[in-house]
């Protein structure tokens, strides 16, 4: 089945500065209860955009008009935490195509991959540097090229690349699917299925 | 060269390995829960597939469930949606489902073990980050997203980079009082919240083999907490113990032959890790967090770090965390006040947790302001603790066993604590309104927690006489 791709972008982008954050941040649990992918958005960060009586909290980024752009970045260890792909799916669904950090969590990076939605590693230098020039400028611009792994500064002209599994590369730029690949070894599926013995692993 | 236990059971289910791809792991038992597999089922229909192993795939409901009144129709409408779904989707596709009322109902890491579904060599996954709690039998168990649960559906098998390998040597007695849980707060606090990411985290050493099967689950339970996807322990005459004769585990001949190939489920010695990190049990003190990640925690005697000890990019998070959980830097946390006490979760609800809670309370009551929350892992936990009177001294001590599910350790049902109340809990996480929006956890032990529950604050459960307690 073709999934979304991604190769290119250029865009402003949406700092948060917090180390460590946690998928119950990014879409809190409560949220959890619909049954499809869509329209988690709304609830993103929920808990850091509205109080208690659902006013929006003014100085979080997401809520100042400054901001935008469909990069957020955010601190060390992004994504933490629990398994749920909501977080992945929350992130797209507002907008977002891209996620910048200097460490992501295990499962979070690659939900996002699953899902279209590119996990850009940086250095801390680098992600400093980011937040320094948004700061100074919100209209700052970032270009990411995935074909050549690299993130750009603008303005600055200064760049890094990064790292992205082959495999998961080539999926984004041409929308493929883990299950279609999976299943088109389904011969060797079943032979591993014959030659493994059962009794020591599956329930009888 | 030898191999590391990881390994071996990695390579025994590789079935296929190409350069520039991810192996294809097969699996042996998906878990799959109502919260995170609705979407799957769906990606299923829309692609026009059957579930590949329906008999190797278990379901039951515990995210959502209420812990009271079981019985009657779910109150929450979403929750019961979901819960239906889950129940629809099983029939739909042959899943066995263990749902509400069922006698094998329960957490899903609770459940796989009790049941003897999980064994010593197997994979194991379930779209739930505790799933790393099956590696306690000296499996490899991971959570996974609804993309791989999909996956995993369609098809028994995972894409999976293969992680680099840890091991983590505690060696040494534990003090009076101290624990697993203690012991995972412990390394968590040490290495950080991101400290093993990348990695699978073996455990070993002499304090880690003297551990019950209870014990091995808390700490492999939170190997996810400091960012591992998974942890194991080889197994060894406890696991075993353990595992014969219950539901699903082999029998007879059967018996015979897996625990014959178990017996080489061990690290060979000169197998190489990739890092190695080593902890003395007597450093280890009853441990409690202060902060909104499982790595802010510390011995319950000392400070609460000062903030000029951080740089400053990770004071301003660090700050933040405080000002959450309205606590100042450099000052002691014993003796701060708590407002409810939540034992249960996938870390601390099974019958032995429950016992040593139950041991300790024995003729002692809860402080008047406190709400004291038991939460069983499972149905069976429940009806044990019922049976050997565990329920009459929970009562006399003026705390409420309820019925099974995850409850306060996420908030999805209706047991939230409150905005800006104090929660000591034995779960896994003390995220900023993870039990509850705007609720504040301290991360503990048990027995902490019982302790907490006595005084109405936080308590060094060393200041009680332990002779009853083992």
């Amino acid at each position: 089945m073709a999934k979304k791709t991604f190769k290119h972008i250029q865009s402003t982008a949406v700092p948060i500065h917090a180390e460590n954050i946690d998928t119950d941040q990014i879409i809190p649990a409560r949220f959890l209860k619909a049954t499809t992918r869509s329209g988690f958005g709304e609830n993103l960060f929920r808990d850091w955009r509205f109080d208690a009586s659902n006013k929006p909290i003014a100085d979080f980024v997401l809520n100042n008009p400054l901001y935008g752009g469909q990069i957020l970045v955010g601190g060390k260890n992004f994504g933490c935490g629990s398994s749920r792909e909501h977080a992945a799916w929350a992130i797209s669904d507002y907008g977002f195509e891209v996620v910048v950090s200097s460490f992501f969590a295990d499962i979070f990076k690659g939900n996002a991959l699953n899902n279209g939605l590119l996990p850009i590693q940086v250095s801390e230098d680098f992600l400093q540097t980011i937040f320094a020039e948004i700061e100074k400028d919100p209209q700052t611009k970032i270009e990411v090229d995935l074909v050549q792994q690299k993130i750009i500064l603008l303005r600055l002209g200064k760049s890094e690349s990064f790292e992205i599994d082959s495999y998961k590369k080539t999926c984004l730029l041409n929308g493929y699917d883990d299950i279609d690949f999976i299943l088109s070894h389904r011969e060797k599926i079943e032979a591993y299925e014959q030659r493994a013995n059962h009794d020591y692993v599956l329930p009888s | 060269m030898g191999k590391t236990l990881f390994d071996k059971i990695w390579d025994s289910h590789v079935v296929s390995h190409e350069e520039g791809f991810p192996d294809i792991l097969y699996i042996d038992t998906h878990f799959i829960h109502e919260v995170t597999s609705p979407q799957a089922f769906n990606g299923l229909r829309e692609r026009g597939l059957q579930v590949f192993r329906p008999r190797q795939t278990v379901a039951t409901a515990d995210h959502n469930v209420p812990t009271i009144n079981q019985h009657l129709p779910i109150q929450e409408e979403l929750s019961r949606l979901q819960v239906d779904m889950l129940t629809k989707n099983c029939e739909e596709f042959g899943i066995e489902l263990y749902g509400l009322g069922h006698r094998y109902q329960g957490i899903v890491h609770v459940i796989g073990p009790e049941l003897g579904v999980t064994r010593p060599g197997g994979t194991y996954v379930c779209g739930d980050s505790h799933t790393s709690t099956h590696g306690a039998f000296g499996a490899i168990a991971f959570g996974i997203g609804t993309s791989q649960v999909e996956q995993v559906l369609a098809t028994q098998c995972i894409l999976q980079p293969k992680p680099k390998r840890m091991r983590i040597d505690v060696n040494g007695s534990l003090q009076k009082g101290v624990g697993a849980k203690d012991i995972i707060l412990y390394i968590i606090s040490k290495i950080s919240a991101a400290g093993g990411t990348g990695y699978f985290v073996e455990y070993a050493g002499d304090t880690i083999r003297s551990l019950s099967m209870e014990g091995r689950m808390t700490i492999c339970n939170m190997s996810i907490e400091m960012g591992a996807r998974g942890g194991l322990i080889a197994p060894d005459d406890i696991t075993f113990a353990y595992v014969k004769d219950r539901k699903f585990a082999p029998k007879g001949e059967a018996w015979d032959g897996a625990l014959a190939y178990w017996k080489t489920l061990y690290s060979d010695e000169d197998a190489e890790f990739d890092k190695v990190l080593s902890f003395k049990a007597e450093d280890i003190a009853p441990m409690i967090t202060y902060g909104t990640n499982p790595g802010m925690g510390m011995g319950i005697t000392e400070n609460i770090p000062a903030a000029s000890q951080f740089d400053k990019q990770e004071q301003q998070s660090y700050l933040k965390a405080l000002h959450y959980m309205g606590l100042d830097d450099n000052k002691p946390l014993l003796g701060h006040p708590v407002d409810y006490v939540f034992i249960g979760s996938c870390t601390n609800s099974r019958i032995e947790d429950l016992r040593q809670v139950a041991a300790f309370m024995k003729g002692k009551h809860k402080a008047d302001h406190v709400t004291v929350w038991v939460v069983p892992g499972s149905k069976q936990v429940e009806i044990q603790a019922k049976a050997e009177g565990l329920d009459k001294i929970f009562e006399e001590a003026g705390f409420t066993l309820r019925e099974p599910g995850c409850s306060a350790c996420l908030g999805m049902n209706e047991d939230k604590i409150p905005a800006g109340k104090y929660c000591i809990s034995t779960s896994n996480r003390n995220f900023e309104g993870r039990q509850g929006p705007n609720s504040r956890t301290f991360l503990a032990s048990p027995l902490m927690a019982a302790a907490a529950a006595v005084t109405g604050r936080v308590t060094d459960i060393r200041e009680f006489d332990l002779e009853e307690v083992g």
